[in-house]
């Protein structure tokens, strides 16, 4: 379990890191805080000839609150950066919530959230997060910037909308709107693996609790975390109860579930119809939330 | 009855009243070497001019070896060696078995490197030495190999069945099969008024100790010294000069610090001679240390068993008889753990219980998987949990209460001693010697707080309570000698020399602790030097928890013979240390084995929505005759019970149809950590000493995980009584209860939903 040989760059710009991404190709690969590259590297599963190492550019760190409510949070803030942080405590409360469910401390100092979402495991909490507060991904390439949705970011397993010569540099995170209700609940084997099922949720409501708009999401269950439009659409228009949630449960999506060794379709698909249930239960009072 | 003891240390107290080291709670003098990061574990021995190795293993399960082209590696820069069997020319030479050689074994022994064809994913099949390890597994990427597959071998029935053969020059993958028994079940069964028959079957996992295996290996032309060796280095030492054609004195072993053994470290592996061989070839020392993934696919597997039982009873709960048919699937070759696992499942399959009428037929059989050896409580765990959950479902089936069937068949104490017949065609006849067994189970139920606990399925905010209770009885002490040699130095100071191991379980401490009762001296008089062959003239190792049974007796009895001799000198006037060294060297025969013996009750909470299952408490109590340390043996119980509950639920090594190992890294073999056990708390008493030993001592090192699986396994088909599960198969993982539960509600056995 070593390496193959490889050079290590450490550029401290973003400007930098992309020319070097251009001039290396694909005999080079980003490394943010190593906790999924460093294993596939240890396995030989890859083997760059070249990691350009981004911890050195002090651009890509840092979560900044914007005037008009919103949050970007640079590529390379740790998980742990995010489960510590006042700032996403008090305007994402749903990541703040989430974020203890991400692995081990140990791990969460040094994992970023650019290097999750690049990465795109579909079992991991920040691409459902992101999914579920329709955040907008910042990526960058000599040819330019762009902002790509959440939604149209996550394609598969390990699979993105990310160009080969595109690197995240920040995740803008949209003001909630006053007295969004949310939810997180993920079951895993062990507390800090990655989860068998998860639902992240957020709702939009009116004054008097009616639902205006809502993302469901769940990960862990297929090849990437995704909306559950049709449940979405159950409770939309709804002042949520105990019993009509019970009653909008028979529209849950149907998702096609992965099978392995840790878990079935059948038992995710359980799972899924339980974790949403309880989710929204959570999200509007009628269940305690559940602590890591 | 007294009440409870909750630490686990109170009994001991009382028998250090005394105010004797022996039985006193005193911190291991190990300690402050591990936690300073002062000890000295196989990685951290290094030499001028060592090198490294890596070993290149199989990919396939089963295939025949067309050919293995070596030139690109050994072109490498920095690669100083690359071998096949070839190069070897051993390979002819395979790795005999150690224990149990039950009939038919020997014919699937496992070469030190495969020749002409591989059987398991993760058999050695070349070595390659450099001058860093980096390299080395730059040039395992080298090496071209080209295989034609053969079909591969995964299940019990499969194998028995035969179609493919895993060794087609033998022709039969059965390794073993003989009868066993006492009485006459067959006249029991047909009498009896109420029997239940079912299959289970116990998962494969393994010990997993934090430090993996490793190896140094150096030879200087005349003397072979490998470090790193544990649990049997004299057995080993023995072995690798045959192989060699040396004598056994050029051959040295060295035990380092060792990060766990737990059964599976120490045993020759094919390692074990690959290593000092690349040495000899360079003479220079060769470095190995396994890597987790090798680990998980060449140390050795356990457990993976399969059992047809079916009890017989009286409608009041007397159990009439028991029989069955055992088997076990031993991985593509017959290791130097032999029979051990299946023999003592076999033998362990009647546990505590008065059961006259016993029979039962065991099987062996060879699979294209990593071959098994002997995990803490071999055979044990998993008889224990076949036998226990048996008895919960015939109770169920009864409606009688387990603890009361359990108090109505268990061996009482009158009764001792008790003979369980001749179960093991290695062994001869045997009995349980001493013990209170029904002291023990309400000692257990007492200490959990039994009658207050919600159970049977009671429902307390969604989740679901059971308690489950398993009993056991499991020998210990075996390997009938041990030699202790003891030296009186001339500054006060002594030296204690066992032939034992160590893997972490403090004898520095209890050694001491023992010579210096008998010579009056202090703890920091002692130094105590274990596993190395250099320091005994044979020791038999640390297997079967032996070491202070077997072990901690010869050091008493030497250092008593010491005592003798400075009461002698001080009589003729001297006073102080001797004035030249004074040396006592002692072999101890054993009088047989020690029965160690208890109960373990766990409570658990399931969410029968998501199969998610909680421990909420969990006691193992075991009777271990005389505790000479309440803080280690206290350690050992429950990091027993700890592994075991890891066991029970999580832990598994599973494969493809095609033999491919799915959990070959701790990402997918999943072990417990501290957030998913419970403070488990250990119940060691002292009732019956052993009348094996001197010490009065029994085992102390598997009787934490020997119930574990059983009492889990209970504890949660109380909690789902409404469902009514069998729970025949372990492990309890979500998956696998998630589907029990689904089958039970397709049978319409689930109770009301609601939620
Ligand atoms: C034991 C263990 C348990 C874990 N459990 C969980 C869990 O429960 N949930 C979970 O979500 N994760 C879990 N992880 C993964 C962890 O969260 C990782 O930190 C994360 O997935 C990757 O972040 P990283 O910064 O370490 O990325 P790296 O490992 O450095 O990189 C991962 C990939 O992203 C690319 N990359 C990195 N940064 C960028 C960027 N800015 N732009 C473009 N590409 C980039 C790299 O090239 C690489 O392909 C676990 C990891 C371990 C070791």
């Amino acid at each position: 379990m070593k390496p193959a040989p490889l050079d290590i760059l450490a550029p401290t710009s973003v400007a930098h890191a992309l020319s070097l991404l251009v001039e290396h190709g694909d005999q080079a690969r980003l490394i943010a805080g190593g906790q999924s590259l460093m294993p596939i590297l240890a396995m030989r599963l890859a083997a760059p000839a070249i990691l350009i190492d981004l911890n050195g550019i002090g651009a890509l760190r840092g979560i900044h609150a914007q005037a008009d409510g919103s949050v970007i949070i640079g590529a390379l803030s740790r998980h742990r950066d995010l489960e510590r942080s006042d700032l996403v405590a008090e305007r994402l409360p749903l990541i703040a919530a989430a974020m203890p469910w991400v692995a081990h401390v140990q791990i969460r100092n040094r994992g970023t959230i650019g290097g999750s979402l690049a990465h795109a495991d579909p079992a991991a909490e920040l691409p459902a997060l992101c999914l579920a507060l329709g955040a907008t991904l910042e990526l960058h390439s000599p040819r330019g910037a762009r902002h790509v949705a959440a939604a149209d970011f996550f394609q598969g397993v390990f699979a993105t909308e990310r160009a080969d010569d595109e690197m995240i540099t920040a995740v803008h995170l949209p003001a909630a709107s006053p007295g969004q209700r949310w939810a997180f609940i993920e079951l895993a084997r062990r507390h800090g693996d990655f989860a068998l099922c998860g639902i992240a949720l957020t709702a939009d409501c009116s004054p008097i609790g009616q639902v205006l708009g809502a993302r469901i999401v769940v990960f862990g269950v297929s090849d990437c975390a995704q909306r559950l439009p049709q449940l979405e659409a159950a409770i939309v228009g709804t002042t949520p109860t105990p019993t009509s949630i019970d009653q909008a449960m028979p529209a849950l999506d149907q998702v096609e579930a992965r099978s392995d060794h840790h878990a079935s379709s059948e038992y995710r698909l359980e799972l899924l119809a339980t974790l949403a249930r309880r989710a929204l239960r959570q999200a509007f009072g009628f269940d305690e939330r559940i602590a890591p | 009855m007294n009440a409870p003891d909750r630490t686990g240390l109170g009994n001991a107290f009382e028998a250090t009243a005394s105010g004797t080291l022996t039985g006193a709670p005193i911190e291991r003098v190990e300690d402050e070497r591990f936690l300073t990061g002062a000890g000295c574990f196989t990685d951290d021995v290094r030499f001028e001019g060592m090198v490294h190795a890596a070993i290149l293993r199989s990919s396939h399960a089963h295939a025949r070896i067309r050919g293995i082209d070596c030139s690109a590696a050994r072109a490498l820069p920095g690669v100083l060696l690359v071998a096949t069997a070839a190069e070897i020319g051993h390979a002819h030479k395979p790795i005999p078995i150690r224990l149990a050689p039950l009939p038919g074994l020997d014919r699937f022994l496992q070469p030190t490197i495969a020749a002409d064809e591989v059987r398991y994913v993760g058999e050695p099949v070349a070595i390659v030495v450099a001058t860093s390890r980096y390299i080395a597994e730059d040039a395992l990427d080298l090496i071209e190999t080209d295989y034609e597959e053969l079909p591969a071998v995964t299940g019990i029935e499969q194998s028995i069945a035969g179609a493919a053969l895993v060794h087609a020059s033998v022709g039969t993958n059965v390794a073993t099969q003989y009868p066993v028994g006492r009485g006459d079940a067959e006249q029991a069964f047909a009498s009896a008024p109420y029997t239940r028959r079912e299959r289970f079957r116990c998962h494969r996992h393994t010990g997993a100790p934090m430090e993996t295996r490793g190896l140094v290996a150096e030879w200087n032309g005349s003397l072979m010294r490998v470090w790193g060796a544990t649990k049997v280095p004299f057995f080993n030492r023995g072995l690798l000069a045959s192989m060699f054609d040396l004598p056994e004195t050029a051959v040295d072993m060295i035990e380092t610090d060792i990060g766990g053994g737990f059964g599976i470290r120490g045993e020759f592996y094919p390692e074990d001679f690959l290593v000092p061989w690349a040495s000899m070839q360079l003479g220079r020392p060769v470095k190995w240390i396994e890597d987790r993934r090798e680990h998980l696919m060449a140390a050795n597997h356990a457990r993976e068993t399969e059992c047809e039982l079916e009890i017989a009873m009286d409608h009041d709960g007397t159990i009439r008889g028991l029989r069955g048919r055992a088997m076990a699937d031993l991985g593509a070759y017959v290791r130097t753990g032999g029979g051990v696992a299946i023999s003592r499942l076999a033998q362990y399959l009647p546990g505590p219980y008065r059961i006259t009428d016993f029979a039962c037929e065991v099987m062996a059989v060879i699979t294209n998987k990593t071959p098994v050896g002997t995990f803490r409580g071999p055979g044990r765990y998993e008889a224990n949990f076949f036998r226990e959950r048996l008895l919960d479902l015939a109770c169920a089936d009864l409606g009688l209460d387990p603890v009361a069937v359990r108090e109505k068949n268990l061996i009482a104490k009158h009764e001792m001693p008790w003979p369980i017949g001749r179960l093991v065609p290695t062994e001869g006849e045997g009995a349980y010697d001493v013990g209170d067994f029904h002291s023990g189970l309400h000692k257990a139920l007492a200490a959990i707080g039994y009658e207050r606990l919600p159970r049977g399925g009671t429902r307390i905010d969604g989740w679901l309570h059971g308690v489950g209770v398993a009993c056991f009885v499991e020998s210990s002490g075996g390997g009938k000698s041990e030699n202790a040699r003891i030296i009186a130095r001339t500054d006060g100071s002594f030296d204690i020399y066992s032939g034992v191991s160590t893997m972490g379980q403090g004898h520095e401490t209890v050694f001491a602790q023992i010579a210096g009762d008998e010579l009056g001296v202090p703890l920091d008089a002692f130094r105590v030097h274990h596993g190395s062959t250099a320091h005994v003239d044979y020791g038999w190792g640390t297997f079967h928890s032996r070491a202070i049974v077997v072990g901690g007796s010869a050091v008493k009895l030497a250092a008593a013979q010491l005592r003798e001799q400075l009461d002698a000198l001080a009589a003729t006037g001297h006073v102080g240390a001797p004035a030249e060294d004074i040396e006592v060297k002692l072999r101890y025969d054993t009088r047989g084995p020690t029965y160690s013996y208890g109960t373990h009750v766990a409570h658990v909470a399931v969410d029968p929505e998501t199969a998610r299952v909680k421990v909420l408490a969990y006691v193992a109590l075991e009777d271990v005759g005389r505790v000479m340390n309440p803080l280690l043996a206290h350690g050992q119980a429950v990091g027993g019970a700890v592994q075991g509950i890891g066991a029970t639920f999580l832990d598994e090594l599973r494969y493809d149809e095609a033999g491919q190992l799915l959990s070959g890294s701790y990402a997918d073999y999943l072990m417990a950590t501290s957030t998913e056990v419970p403070a488990v708390q250990a119940v060691l008493l002292e009732e019956s000493p052993s009348p094996s030993n001197p010490l009065g001592a029994k085992g102390a090192g598997e009787g934490g995980i020997v119930a574990t699986g059983g009492a889990l396994a209970n504890a949660v088909g109380d909690a789902l009584a409404g469902y009514r599960l069998p729970l025949t198969t372990l492990p309890l993982s979500l998956d696998n209860l998630a589907r029990a539960l689904r089958q039970a509600r397709a049978a319409g056995n689930a109770p009301q939903a609601g939620h």
